[in-house]
């Protein structure tokens, strides 16, 4: 996982141009699936409806970077705190749901989320959207350099991944995988699953919703299709491609499913038909995803963490 | 003596199906005891009520202190202990998270330690299969493992639902003199089992579970010596 961040990091500062852009919009997205995989990958439930919080920390970025004139990092830890409380407050009925139910109420979530962005024209002037939203920075700098954008970017993304790491290795982690495991077992052995999962939902929001205040800073502009149903559908492939479960895979699922569109661009009409093989191919072949093709090292890993 | 593990009138469904109609059911501090009968008798759903799994109605009294009001975890945190049936292993974390997540409701390292180095003395192989994935284990190591994480949680009642299952004859027998042995060192255990011979061996007293209801309450000699009571019920 180091060595990759290190490889594109590297390949980013001697190149630039279109690539810059795709590891960017990558980083943001590793960090989305990383909060869809503590929920579905380390928890074992689902969720289709993760943009709604995403919508939440972007908006916030939006309203309160524009209007407000705040700092684009105080507004980005504001959203960050309302996606979680909401989460908690929609989480409490919602996760006492299982399997296709939950999947249904989920997708609700992101569906009202999308009708009030569209409806609620006071604040998020509806279709037209948000736009002039300050760039990525705090305290008054802006990162202007496009370079320096995408390894700030990854950054962050490597902070959010590394804390999944270190949450997937303690107690706390070992309860969420003993939850997605077998949840009578998990109760014999005196967890509180209705908590786990409570708690489990609330970051994946928190996760959420920081991407999608990077992605409102990094675009500079917000409207309610920027995180329709399509970020979803983009969520789950970059999950599954990468690996679920898996800590590293939103990083590697998010290059890819980011990246695949450009390499095979050339094709013209062919492209999408290319793009759908290479991602049925990869789930044939590598059904754990492609950060899992090395089984070796997460067993180092964890060796070494425990 | 009062008994350990008191139970009066416990019935609960499954489903649509009564699995538990008014089970009286006693287990005595020190005790071995072991609750026969074929698929179906509802053995599996005796000790899910037990545990507060599935819901049921009746008294649970564990230690003097009625526990049917109380959740599962509760019930886990006062030293009741279920090994589930087909072990409820987690599959993908390694021998080591499963020992460790047995011990949830543990605090402080060294105690866990204290149980862990218990468990590896018990069986040695999970030892050396520390850092595997637990799903990769044989099903005897696996059935070693569950019983390995009850432990963990330091039971005062340890509740095993059919730990032979899917192994072969001898290692089977050898799990179920692993539970003799742990009884002889103090343990109170009830076993729920199909295969009566091994466990009539082993067990002080046994129940006879027929269509959800107790249809026997004696000692191994008698259930032995009953043959024809045994190969109706338990073959």
């Amino acid at each position: 996982m180091f060595l990759l961040a290190c490889a594109v990091i590297a390949v980013i500062v001697a190149s630039g141009g279109y690539f810059v852009t795709v590891v960017c919009f990558a980083a943001i997205y590793a960090l989305f699936v990383s909060g869809l995989n503590l929920f579905m990958g380390y928890t074992g439930q689902v969720s289709f409806g993760q943009n709604a919080f995403a919508a939440l920390g972007g908006y916030s970025t939006a309203v309160l970077t524009t209007r407000l004139n705040l700092d684009p990092l105080a507004a980005l830890l504001l959203g960050a705190l309302l996606s979680g409380a909401i989460a908690f407050v929609v989480g409490f009925p919602t996760l006492r749901l299982r399997g296709h139910y939950l999947a249904m109420a989920t997708l609700a979530l992101g569906l009202i989320a999308y009708e009030v962005a569209v409806q609620w024209t006071g604040l998020t002037q509806g279709y037209m959207g948000i736009s002039g939203i300050p760039g990525l920075g705090f305290a008054g700098v802006e990162i202007d350099d496009e370079r320096l954008q995408a390894v700030v970017l990854l950054a962050i993304a490597g902070l959010g991944m590394g804390a999944a790491l270190r949450l997937r290795h303690s107690r706390f982690g070992r309860a969420l995988a003993a939850v997605a495991g077998d949840e009578e077992a998990a109760r014999a052995v005196g967890i509180n699953i209705t908590h786990y999962k409570l708690a489990a939902f609330v970051l994946a929001a928190v996760y959420a919703s920081v991407a999608g205040s990077l992605m409102a800073q990094y675009v500079g502009f917000v409207s309610p299709e920027v995180f329709g149903l399509a970020m979803v559908v983009l969520g789950f492939t970059m999950l599954y491609i990468g690996g679920i479960g898996n800590v590293g895979g939103p990083l590697v699922g998010a290059l890819i499913v980011e990246a695949l569109p450009q390499t095979v661009s050339g094709l013209k009409d062919y492209q999408d038909l290319v793009y759908g093989a290479a991602l049925i191919l990869i789930l044939i072949y590598a059904p754990k995803g492609l950060a899992a093709i090395n089984p070796g090292l997460p067993l180092a890993v964890q060796k070494n963490a425990s | 003596m009062t008994a350990l593990l008191e139970i009066r009138g416990l019935s609960a469904r499954h489903g649509r199906v009564e699995a538990l109609k008014r089970v009286d059911l006693a287990v005595a501090r020190a005790e071995f005891v072991t609750v026969l009968g074929p698929n179906g008798a509802g053995k599996s759903s005796l000790l899910a009520a037990i545990m507060g799994l599935i819901p049921g109605e009746g008294t649970i009294r564990f230690d003097a202190t009625p526990v049917e009001g109380l959740p599962t975890r509760a019930r886990a945190a006062r030293g009741m202990i279920m090994v589930p049936e087909s072990r409820g292993i987690f599959g993908p974390l390694t021998v080591w998270e499963n020992l460790e997540l047995g011990a949830y409701l543990a605090r402080g390292g060294e105690e866990v330690e204290r149980r862990r180095a218990g468990v590896y003395e018990l069986f040695p192989r999970l030892k050396e299969r520390e850092t595997q994935m637990a799903g990769s284990l044989s099903g005897g190591e696996q059935q070693m493992l569950a019983i390995g994480r009850g432990l963990m949680a330091n039971p005062t009642l340890l509740m095993l639902d059919e730990p032979s299952l899917g192994l072969a004859p001898r290692i089977a027998a050898e799990i179920l003199e692993t539970l003799g042995e742990l009884n002889r060192r103090g343990l109170t255990i009830l076993l729920v089992e199909q295969k009566a011979p091994l466990a009539l061996k082993l067990a002080n007293r046994a129940y006879v579970l027929s269509l959800g209801r107790i249809a026997a309450d004696t000692t191994p000699d008698r259930l032995s010596s009953a043959c024809d009571l045994a190969r109706f019920y338990l073959t």
